[in-house]
Formats: structure tokens, sequence, C-alpha cells
């Protein structure tokens, strides 16, 4: 059997809450073991190495979208990332466009529940209550399992990450906000059409903002079909615009 | 000093204490949920094959109900489970999957017609009803009689957290991200709410509350190997338990699941074997069928966990360079029953084991899955002990499970707890108990022993290593209170143990830092963890005999004769180095189901004196009631609606079972 594999991870280094902290690049070097992701490399690090390294997993199963970083200058989740898939050098950089808290810490989850206020990304029930004794409204099985497929979004922010408009615009909804719209106006359980879509992402901070790049849809860890979504939301909310 | 308050303060922001929250403000109180992570990110969304909930749409569900679902439960948790609470679970748990369903979780919904399925390694073929197209649909679990599973695909756990998450931003429930609470705040035997520090920047906040739940999901840290989230440490029970006052209950049930993908022992769901998937050995021989000729491959989790390892130590497992394994074999389910229904599955198998699970076999291996243990609570929710303080979910043991969780009913108990509890500490928040007064020099004191501690291990000279001894804590657990136990692997445990928690007492940390210093917070979780994981070992010495997961070698039968009682585990003093064991009798004569065998696993136990009578005045009941509707006989066996909160007391409609 060869020998390990010797890589070097460079991390960027910083705590802005410490006036002393100057953003730096620090490097480590560590041996591949098989199947070693990020996640079991950064673990190592810490418990071996560097016990002030701060960077956040949650689920380490590629489930919960807290581990979205730069790797290697494209946004991923760290978790699912297998050292084996990625040249010896590997460079972990922050998710742009989110609040740094330090390192590899960035805050999503703020940034997500803002959003979800602001889009009112929820489910508008018809009726207020429901009499959950009795037998549930029937589905269409082929259009609940479109809705999933939409629903499948974990925050993780890389979509943000990887778009040009929300470098420009800051308050630019992104694929995730637009994605949250095309699923619940796809639900018949939500009360809202498309006029009230339309008061939350009819503008240059919604859907008329994309520029089409679509770095988000090449981004997405889960795949979703993001490019299909924003062009038929931007046609329905031309539509409704008009 | 900070403080911040509120009516109820919700200490974990996973399915249960969003539940809890939202049903609290709903009565038109204050909650503030506490959350390590941002609540979606909580490990609920791992939940991946279902939910149970007797709907019976699916034509292999039919004829289920309340009593089916009953039954199975208190068979799978080896009647450890209160009865009691087991009604209440199952009459909610249609309601919640309902009442889920109009918050927008895109469940999936049956399809009328023929189609095929796979059971028991045969393809056949079986026809939905018309009447229940469109309705949701169900899957087969382990020990289950009936297809009862509601389910999303595989990511069941996520749509339920994202939809519930999303409700309680309509409803305006505030969560503290990054937070975690140090400690309970007490006085008198009534909990007012919690000491909690900020993740970010090392502020420590006084949170007073009228009511104070703990949904901090279970402990599966305290294992090397396990399915479990980074952030579940058992910390919430180390919260209670610090508290000298609260009681943990059945510390020594741990669920191993049978399918963690080896080594790495991320979650591949039971819904694999439910869909007809196969454990097969080192030849290729499925050997479930050796073992347990009645369910096989779906018998209770405990029961399957077991015979694989039995397997394994009979030489038969496939070896690795990492070990001896056993394969899950799904590729008879066919590539678009795994593209539409083990989605999740497909995409951990290709991301982690480099496989597509359509083709290949996938290597699994039993790994830590579910703490049924937790802070005892009676069917309220509320601490049988400290009034005030309430836990929902995996946290709390009211006792859904005893000691074997069936699959399917975690994810259902989160959001039917957290409806329950709800609903009962908005009721004590409106009563005259639920009445504090506002003790701020408790709060400055509570707060300032925390100071202290962290100050304590900011400036420590001691030599030891939090990573060092957590890691050695791990492998205590891991080698001593696995599936096999025995009076010298516990021994040996609680003696390294008890070793390590001395030790945790000189940890020093390297990293000076009181924001985010990720090393002080290993160093004052793992004090913590080593109570909770002493609280696990010291249980299992002490329980001679064999329940669900809790099986002992040199005591294999079950014996109800000694043992139908559950454990309650107390921390009595800040300086004791072992917890402190009491017992609660299970009382048979009021047991609807009385002990007997549970379908599958061991036959041999040995009767509660009280069984043989108990069993003869149930079936004389049932014998004289024999026209009865079902739930007047249910309810002449062992009340229990007046127990649920009066909103959830309606019977179910369901769809008539066809002749």
């Amino acid at each position: 059997m060869s020998a390990a594999r010797r890589i070097q991870v460079h991390v960027l280094r910083h705590n802005p809450r410490d006036p002393a902290s100057e953003p730096r690049l620090q490097s480590y070097e560590v041996e591949e073991a098989a199947g070693m992701t990020l996640f079991l490399a950064l673990t190592e690090i810490r418990e071996r190495r560097d016990p002030s390294l701060a960077f956040d997993f949650v689920c380490r199963a590629g489930i919960c979208g807290s581990c979205a970083m730069l790797v290697n200058g494209r946004p991923r989740l760290a978790c699912n990332t297998l050292t084996k898939d990625l040249p010896a050098d590997i460079t972990l950089l922050p998710l742009p466009g989110f609040e740094l808290i330090a390192d590899l810490s960035v805050d999503t989850g703020r940034w997500m529940r803002a959003l979800s206020e602001r889009l009112q990304a929820w489910l508008h029930a018809r009726e207020t209550e429901v009499d959950a004794a009795r037998i549930e409204e029937p589905m269409d099985p082929d259009l609940a399992d479109r809705i999933y497929e939409l629903d499948r979004c974990i925050e993780c922010g890389c979509c943000v990450a990887a778009c040009g408009t929300a470098q420009m615009r800051a308050d630019f909804v992104g694929a995730v906000g637009l994605n949250k719209i095309a699923r619940f106006s796809l639900d018949p359980r939500d009360a809202r059409g498309d006029g009230d879509f339309y008061e939350l992402v009819g503008d240059d901070d919604g859907v008329f903002g994309c520029m089409t790049l679509l770095a988000c849809h090449d981004v997405c860890p889960k795949q979703l079909p993001l490019q299909n979504q924003i062009a038929f939301l931007r046609r329905r909310m031309a539509r409704a615009g008009g | 000093m900070k403080i911040v308050y509120s009516d109820v303060l919700v200490i974990g922001g996973g399915l249960a204490g969003l539940r809890v929250a939202i049903g609290v403000r709903r009565r038109g109180l204050d909650a503030i949920v506490l959350s390590l992570v941002p609540p979606k990110r909580s490990h609920s969304a791992a939940a991946q094959g279902g939910m149970q909930a007797s709907l019976g749409n699916a034509i292999k569900g039919a004829g289920d109900n309340e009593d089916v679902h009953f039954e199975d439960t208190v068979r799978g948790s080896d009647w450890g489970a209160d009865q009691r609470v087991v009604r209440m679970f199952v009459e909610t748990a249609p309601k919640a999957v309902r009442e889920l369903a109009a918050w927008g979780v895109p469940w999936t919904r049956v399809r009328r017609g023929d189609r095929e399925v796979i059971i028991n390694g045969q393809r056949v073929t079986i026809t939905e009803r018309d009447e229940a197209h469109g309705l949701l649909a169900q899957r087969d679990f382990g020990g289950t009689r009936k297809w009862r599973t509601c389910y999303v695909s595989d990511g069941t756990g996520h749509a339920m957290l994202y939809a519930v998450g999303d409700q309680a931003i309509a409803q305006g429930v505030p969560v503290h991200e990054r937070k975690e609470a140090l400690s309970l705040i007490h006085e008198g035997g009534r909990c007012c709410g919690a000491v909690v520090r900020d993740l970010v920047t090392g502020e420590l906040i006084g949170y007073l509350a009228r009511a104070t739940v703990v949904a901090t999901g279970g402990a599966g840290r305290l294992y090397r190997v396990t399915t479990n989230a980074v952030i579940c440490e058992g910390i919430g029970a180390a919260l209670a338990l610090e508290t000298g006052i609260a009681t943990l209950g059945n510390m020594e049930a741990v669920q191993f699941h049978p399918t963690g993908i080896f080594p790495a022992g991320i979650l591949v769901t039971e819904g694999c074997r439910g869909d007809g998937g196969l454990l097969r050995d080192a030849t290729g021989h499925r050997f479930m069928p050796d073992y347990e000729p009645e369910k096989k491959e779906l018998a209770s989790r405990d029961v399957v966990s077991r015979r694989m390892a039995e397997h394994i130590r009979g030489g038969l497992g496939a070896q690795s360079r990492f070990g001896p394994h056993l394969w899950l074999d799904i590729t008879l389910l066919g590539r678009a029953h795994i593209d539409r229904n083990l989605r999740e599955v497909k995409e951990i198998c290709q991301s982690f084991l480099g496989i597509d699970p359509a083709e290949q076999w996938i290597p699994v291996h039993p790994a830590q899955h579910y703490t049924m243990g937790g802070i005892r609570t009676r069917h309220t929710g509320e601490s049988t002990t400290l009034r005030g303080l309430f836990a929902a979910g995996e946290a709390a043991c009211w006792d859904l499970h005893g000691f074997n969780r069936l699959g399917g009913n975690s994810v259902a108990e989160t959001v039917v707890a957290g409806t329950i509890v709800g609903e009962f500490v908005a009721d004590f928040c409106e009563s005259g108990v639920g009445d504090i007064d506002l003790p701020t020099a408790l709060v400055r004191d509570a707060v300032a022993v925390q100071r202290a501690a962290l100050d304590a291990l900011l400036a420590s000279r001691g030599t030891e290593s939090a990573d060092a001894i957590r890691v050695e804590m791990q492998q205590a657990m891991t080698d001593g209170v696995g599936i096999f136990r025995d009076a010298a692997g516990l021994e040996s445990a609680v003696g390294r143990l008890e070793a390590l928690l001395l030790r945790s007492r000189s940890i020093a940390v390297r990293e000076r830092a009181d924001g985010p210093n990720p090393e002080l917070v290993t160093a004052y979780r793992v004090q913590r963890m080593l109570k909770v994981a002493l609280a696990m070992a010291c249980g299992a010495l002490a329980r001679l005999e064999s329940r669900g997961a809790h099986f002992r070698e040199d005591f294999p039968r079950r014996d109800d004769a000694n043992w139908l009682k559950r454990t309650l585990a107390t921390w009595r003093n800040a300086a004791d180095t072992l917890p402190t064991l009491d017992y609660e009798p299970i009382d048979v004569d009021a047991m609807e189901l009385p002990p007997g065998w549970r379908g599958y696993g061991a036959r041999d136990y040995r009767d509660h004196p009280d069984t043989a009578r108990r069993t003869a005045e149930v079936q004389a009941l049932r014998d004289r009631m024999q026209a009865g509707d079902r739930r007047e006989v249910q309810a002449a066996l062992m009340p229990y609606r007046e127990l649920l909160p009066a909103r959830l007391q309606a019977s179910n409609d369901r769809l008539e079972a066809p002749a």
C-alpha cells in the first residue's frame, strides 16, 4: 500500500471581535486517511493541533447546511467533501455574504431568519384552525413530490455566496429566497396568489435582480432546480406586475 | 448583568422545543427559544424515514388504529414504557401529522391502483384504494404490525423541521441562537430559568421564566460512533442532574441503530429495510431469518442490532481495513424507488462511500442512535421533583419508549410531546403555581457560580486536556456500555468514567479567550457529559436483567419479578463522583397490556407475580365487552383520555378498513 498523502490545509483565521486580530492564513499539515472528509480533517486539527480553530458542523452528513465554506474558492458543504477529491493544498475561507463570527464560522442563521420574515416564507393557510381529528385534505401525489423537491433547501447559503447580484445588492434575496417563493406558490395549501408574491419579490432585490449568471444552480449541494425555478418565477412575476 | 424575562424559556430549538414554543405562544404567552445553532440545523432534521401515526391510508396500513400502535409501542419498549403516556401519544400522533400537513409538510401521498413493492425479499403487487388517493402514505418500519410510518421521501425530519420552524417565525417566536444554557436557576424546589452563555461573545446572561422547558435532544456523543449530530451531547440531562433535585429516568436504555454506515456511523434510514432492503453477511447470506423467523430484518432495533453484533462475533462479518461489518442490500428495490423514496440515502452513499446503492451493497454496522432515558417527568412533561422544570422529546423520559424505541416514534414524539407539553406549560403559567417572585439576587448568585467556574478553567494550571478526556470517555462508553454488557465491562467503565470525572476537574485550556473558544466549550461540556455517562453506566451495572436495548450477557433474561421498574438517577452533591440511584415501580395492575412475549426476540423471561392475575383480568373484561366499542373497552381497561389537554381528546377519523 502506498504511503498516505500529506495534505496542507490553509485556513483563514480571524476574530472580528478581537481588536488585535488580523486576518491571516494559517496552514496545518494533516495525514490523509481513507474516507477523510473536511469535517474529519478539521476536527483532527482542532483536537490535536489547534483547539482555538472555530468552525461549524452539526449533522456532518450533508443534511443540516451548517458547514458551507469556500473550499479552494468554491462554496460547498465541508462535511461531505472528501479530501481525496481535492489537491494536496486545500484553502478554506469563511462563506462570503454573511457576518463572520470567527475563522470559518459565519452567521447564516440570522440572515436566513431575516429573509424568512421579509418574504413571509411560511405557509399561509386558507383556514386558521384545522380540525386535526378529521381526515386530511388529499393532494396529488406528483404535486407533493414536486413541492418536496423545492422543500429540500437546507439554507446553507452557498447560493448567496456564489451569487453575482448578491455581491452588488446587499438586500438581494438570493436563490434561497426565490426558491422559497417558488415552493409556496406551487403549494395549493397556500392562500397567496401571484399578486401577493409579486409584492414580495417583484423588484430588483427579488427576481428581477437576478442576472442569470446561475452560479447558484451550479453550487447548490442539494441540486435544487434553481435555474428553472427562477426562470418560471421571473416570467410569472413579469405577468403579475404587468 | 443582563437578565432576560419571559413566561416560558425553551432550551433547544429542534422540533420538540419549537412546537412547545408555538403552543404556548398560541395561548397568549411569551416564549423564548435558546438554540446552540440556527434552529433549522437541529438534529431533528436528520430523521429520515418517517413518523408513526395510525392513519391507515396505505392498503398495508388498513385496519390500523391507536390500539395497534399502542400495543406495538409497548412491546417495543419491552414493557418499560408508561402505558398511559403511550396512549396519549398514539391518540395525538394522527392529529400531529395532520396539523403538519396543514402547515405545509409535503408528505408523500398514496397513489391509487397497482404498484410493485418488495416484501420479505419478494416482488409483490399491491393495490391502493381509490378513496385513499392523495392522502398521506405509510411505509413499513420495524416492530410494527401495520404500515404506519408517514414520510416525506427520506427527508421527513427536514421537512417537518422546516414547516415547524417556519410556523415559529410566523408566530414571532424569538430564537436566541448560539446561546448555551450552563445551569438551571432554582430555589426551594422551583426552577425559574437558566444561566446562559453567549457562544459568540462569551457573555453570561440570566434568563428568568415562569416555566423552563428542556428540549435538548439526546446524548449520542457520549459514544465514539453515533448517528447523532455533534451537538447531541446530553447537556440537557446534565443541566437537570446538576440541580441535585431533578432526576433522570432509565439512562441505561441506549439504542443502537442497525444501519449506521461503516465506519463513519452516519445513519441510513430504517426505511431501507421497511421498503424491502435486506441484511447480508460476508458470504452474501441473508442471515436475519435464521435468528428472527417472525419479523426478520424488521424486528425492533434492539433485537436486530444484537443479532448483527452476534453474527459479527460469529466471524461472519465482511472484513475491511476498519474492522468487520455487514451489508445492507437495497439493490432489489430498484433505481426508480431509490431515486424517489431513498434519495438522502443515495446521496450519503455517494458522498461518503463513493458507491451507488442501486448497484452496490452498503457497508453497515450498529451505531449509537437514541437515548430512551432522559429527564424524568410526569405525563404533563413536568419534572417529578423540580417544579417549573419541563422536558420534551428525546431529552425527556415521560416515559414513552421504555427500554427500546420503535423507529418512527421519535420524530413523532417530538411534535406530539411538543403539542401536549406546550398545553401543560401554558396551564402551569396561567395557574397560581406558575407565579414566581423575580429573584434577581438568585440570578446574580447563579451567574456568579458559572462565571467563577469559567474563570477557573481559563486560569487553570492543570494538566488535563479536555479533548483527550472526551475521547477517553467515548471509548469507555463504547467498550463497556454498548450492545452487549456484563458486570466486568460495566465495572471497568464506571471506574474509568469516575477517574475521568476527577481528572476533568484539572482541565486546562490553552486558548484563554472568552469569546468564540471551542476548547473552553469542550472543557465545560465534558465535565457535564461525564455525569450523564456515569448515570448510564451505573444504571446499567445495577440493572441485573436484560430488557429492550439493555442487554446483560450475565443476566440475559428479562426479569419482571425484580426489575419491572424505572431507574432514577440524581446527583446529590456537586462534590460527588457517582450518581445516586433509586427506583420507581411500574404497576402491572394498572397496565392495559400486561407483560408477555414481544412477538420477536427472546421468548424467555421471568414473570412478575401480578402478571398472571392482571392478564386474566384483562382477558375477562375483553370477553365481557366483546361486542362493545373498542374505545369503551380501552377506557374500561386503563382510563387515560382525561389526562390529555381538552383540545386533543377528540377521536381520530380514518378511512373504513376494507372488509
